[in-house]
């Protein structure tokens, strides 16, 4: 399609409606060639204590994907207080020169990686008072999405199903309110498995769909990764097309006047 | 008061350091064998020290060091 279809978060345009993640790859050649697939433009990024001074040599993950070229995102994974968030931020900030846009996530346990709601929206308005543009995981509960919206969130980011899980969309009725509910972008986080997944949430009118393992951990994540970014441009040109009606019984697609037959 | 003693006991990553005392952050950083240059960030007792300030940033004796770096993440 030749017209413009952007995605603007936090005012900023995108080409692309897939958000990838750099984790759990075999290698930073692998993690840079699957994104670049991807065609992804927002890359997510985890904070740990740095490890360099073990391994001097050990490539750099910002070389692999330079903050000049995509948009980097700093998540707050890992962290199960609004505390632990808030402080994460900060040292992303540090770390990418007054870089403001953030993915906040606040888990509530390890077993599910299910979000916290009460600590992401207490970090959520910390975060939006100093100045992070935050785009905010969260489970598909329409009412906390509006919530993150009010607070002042640039993005709200429902999960399709538990990180990692692979299960796909579990609850489209619930994004499909969600997106029907909210004014700012809606990215569909977690739990995607496969290249309909995508679509289906695109479908769906979700604005994104940001997605790490299920990529990384296929058997061919460069592979995937193109799969992918077709699903999003399919599932979003299906969205704009504007598909036909469901009904119970056939239509024909001939005409049915007009045989020569008895 | 205390009588000044020549090193001081802190915390980088979780880990034991003695440094002398007067150290700053990015002696810290020299121990650990990283440039400054490198994409990083440094936090003392939970609060981020600037690059712009690691040169004059003294440490005492118990501060708890981070030094944080991006890694793959989702």
């Amino acid at each position: 399609m030749a017209d413009r279809d952007p995605l603007v978060i936090a005012g900023r345009e995108y080409h692309s409606r897939l958000l990838v993640g750099t984790g759990k790859y075999r290698d930073m050649e692998q993690a840079r060639t699957a994104i670049e697939a991807s065609g992804a433009e927002i890359v997510t990024i985890a904070l740990r204590r740095s490890n360099i001074g073990q391994d001097p040599d050990a490539p750099n993950l910002l070389d692999a994907v330079p903050p000049d070229r995509y948009t980097i995102l700093p998540n707050t994974a890992g962290c199960y207080t609004a505390k632990d968030a808030v402080r994460t931020c900060r040292l992303a900030r540090e770390l990418l020169d007054g870089h403001n846009l953030v993915k906040l996530e606040v888990i509530g346990d390890e077993h599910t990686l299910y979000p916290d709601v009460r600590g992401t929206l207490e970090a959520a308005e910390q975060l939006v008072a100093e100045g992070f543009e935050v785009m905010a995981y969260t489970s598909d509960d329409p009412i906390i999405a509006l919530r993150l919206q009010e607070i002042g969130c640039v993005a709200v980011m429902p999960l399709a199903a538990p990180i990692g899980s692979g299960l796909g969309i579990q609850n489209r009725y619930n994004l499909l309110e969600i997106v029907d509910r909210l004014d700012v972008p809606v990215v569909v986080d977690a739990g995607v498995g496969t290249a309909s997944d995508v679509a289906v949430a695109m479908e769906l009118g979700c604005d994104a769909v940001l997605l790490n393992t299920a990529i990384a951990g296929a058997q061919d994540p460069v592979l995937m990764a193109s799969a992918m970014r077709k699903g999003a441009e399919a599932g979003r040109e299906a969205y704009r097309a504007g598909r036909i009606p469901r009904k119970r019984y056939a239509s024909a697609s001939s005409p049915i006047e007009g045989t020569f037959f008895e | 008061m205390s009588t000044e003693t020549s090193t001081i006991q802190v915390q980088v990553n979780g880990e034991g350091m003695a440094l002398a005392a007067g150290a700053t952050c990015a002696d810290v950083l020299e121990r650990l064998g990283v440039d400054q240059q490198q994409r990083l960030a440094v936090e003392v007792n939970e609060a981020i020290v600037p690059r712009s300030q690691l040169n004059e940033h003294r440490l005492a004796d118990g501060d708890r060091v981070e030094v944080i770096q991006a890694i793959g993440g989702g």
